[in-house]
């Protein structure tokens, strides 16, 4: 009990360190830009569809329960309302930081832990160049970079996938829809989900690179780390929303 | 001979398992030393210790006069371009292409031109008759290729000194030949080395001293000649492969 507690404590401080290291990387030469961009390529463009997909079906559905749920009150005419803020303020920054924290988040692990295993990350380090500069900083910022557009991305999906459904199953017309969502969300409900989707960001790809370089015991080690990741990445997001949404509305409201 | 590598009583232990007590040796300039020693001595984290990818508990490592062993991992990497590495397995980036490994430390640590990154490249390759092979990928070359393309990698930047990681590990007898003739002309180019090695054949013909790890301390330290004629037991047996 005692030396499992310890060995938390021993990886929050490791984890720390990493993110420590990283920033200091990120605001000191050299800078890999190249790297960046594939890294934005590969975690940003890579997940545009599935982002696409899932908010998109997440609107669908939401219209439909709230439509139906709400018209036995006669109160439909705020399905537009509800829709547009329950999506851009929580379910849009969730499903897709859980979706990158799967997709990205996992291959990072991947990635980098086959990388140790195979003495990779040590060649890096023999040929002079650091490996959190190479391999961390890129990802990092790709992540926080790509996470909240694509979050705001799915966000307004959703919001086209619930007119869909409020055209065709309750008859609202695009004028009114359109008018109840814009007159209720605000620029901070779309800032304090990036901001989340940023925080987000840093957790699955901070853990991930950590877990990576942590790899060991060959290629069942990669399968290891990878989970590790993915669980770990989705509690922490999943109980760390509920904080960042207290703040941001001690913040704004 | 000038040293240009000096151990002084390097200490490790992984946990409560103790590797090197008071390892004391030294490398002189132009010349390659064999690092033996039976499996589970620690040749290869003694070899990894001296450029700081594994951390010392205690003793001193001094490059060219300087201490070393303190430095910080930033430091360190400067020292890094002078002693170079070549790990057992290649270690090569398997996202890139052979000439790209190969121009990986060029890019990172010289102002060369392309054009002149691309020539040194190929000069590198031609050493290690790697020249036809520059397009391939990591995944698509032999065990022995892949060795060879790490030792040009390694020496793209004229280190220093060139630490081998049982360079010769697993080959054919053809592809042992070739990975030793490419560590002669790195000799030739005036590099200096360290060879861990279980294949006694191979360290004889490149090395110039041998030592000989025994249970985590210099057990042996001399020529060839020297080894033959050691009373030693162990050394004795070591050489006789007993």
């Amino acid at each position: 009990m005692i030396s499992s507690m310890r060995e938390h404590f021993l990886v929050i401080g490791d984890v720390y360190l990493l993110f420590q290291h990283t920033v200091r990387c990120i605001f000191t030469r050299p800078f890999y830009w190249g790297r960046l961009f594939e890294q934005i390529v590969q975690l940003g463009i890579g997940s545009l569809s599935i982002t696409i997909v899932i908010g998109f079906v997440t609107g669908l559905v939401m219209t439909l329960q709230f439509g139906y749920g709400l018209e036995k009150f006669g109160g439909t005419l705020y399905v537009p309302a509800i829709v547009s803020l329950s999506l851009l303020r929580e379910l849009a920054p969730i499903f897709t930081s859980l979706l990158i924290a799967g997709r990205i988040g996992s291959g990072m692990s991947a990635e980098i832990g086959a990388m140790n295993v195979t003495q990779q990350v040590d060649a890096l380090r023999a040929l002079g160049t650091s490996p959190v500069r190479v391999l961390v900083v890129p990802r990092v910022l790709a992540s926080v970079i790509s996470l909240p557009l694509l979050a705001t991305l799915s966000g307004f999906m959703g919001i086209l996938g619930g007119f869909i459904i409020a055209y065709t199953e309750f008859g609202m017309t695009s004028g009114f829809y359109f008018n109840k969502v814009l007159n209720t969300i605000k620029f901070v409900d779309v800032f304090g989900s990036m901001a989340k989707c940023a925080f987000f960001a840093v957790v699955i790809s901070i853990l991930a690179c950590y877990r990576g370089f942590q790899t060991k015991d060959g290629t069942r080690g990669v399968g290891v780390a990878t989970t590790w990741v993915v669980v770990r990445t989705s509690i922490i997001i999943l109980i760390s929303d509920f904080f960042l949404s207290k703040l941001i509305i001690l913040l704004f409201n | 001979m000038n040293e240009i590598l000096v151990i002084k009583n390097l200490a490790k232990r992984y946990e409560s398992k103790e590797i090197h007590k008071n390892v004391s040796f030294s490398l002189y300039q132009g010349e390659t030393l064999g690092l033996l020693g039976p499996s589970g001595t620690g040749k290869s984290v003694l070899l990894r210790s001296l450029i700081g990818l594994e951390e010392i508990d205690q003793g001193e490592i001094q490059y060219r006069g300087q201490r070393i062993d303190n430095l910080s991992e930033k430091k360190l990497f400067a020292i890094r371009t002078k002693i170079s590495y070549a790990f057992q397995s290649g270690a090569l980036f398997d996202s890139i292409s052979v000439f790209e490994n190969v121009a990986y430390p060029l890019l990172e640590h010289t102002k060369l031109r392309e054009h002149e990154i691309d020539s040194k490249v190929m000069e590198i390759l031609k050493i290690v008759n790697m020249e036809e092979a520059r397009e391939k990928m990591p995944s698509d070359l032999s065990g022995g290729m892949q060795k060879r393309v790490g030792l040009a990698r390694a020496m793209a930047l004229n280190p220093d000194i060139l630490l081998y990681d049982e360079p010769t590990a697993g080959l054919d007898p053809v592809n042992v030949e070739m990975v030793l003739d490419v560590m002669e002309k790195a000799k030739a180019r005036g590099c200096s080395g360290i060879f861990v090695t279980h294949d006694i054949h191979a360290a004889k013909k490149v090395c110039d001293r041998f030592i000989i790890l025994k249970q985590g301390h210099v057990g042996f330290e001399g020529s060839w000649q020297d080894m033959e004629m050691s009373s030693d037991p162990f050394v004795q047996s070591f050489l006789l492969g007993q």
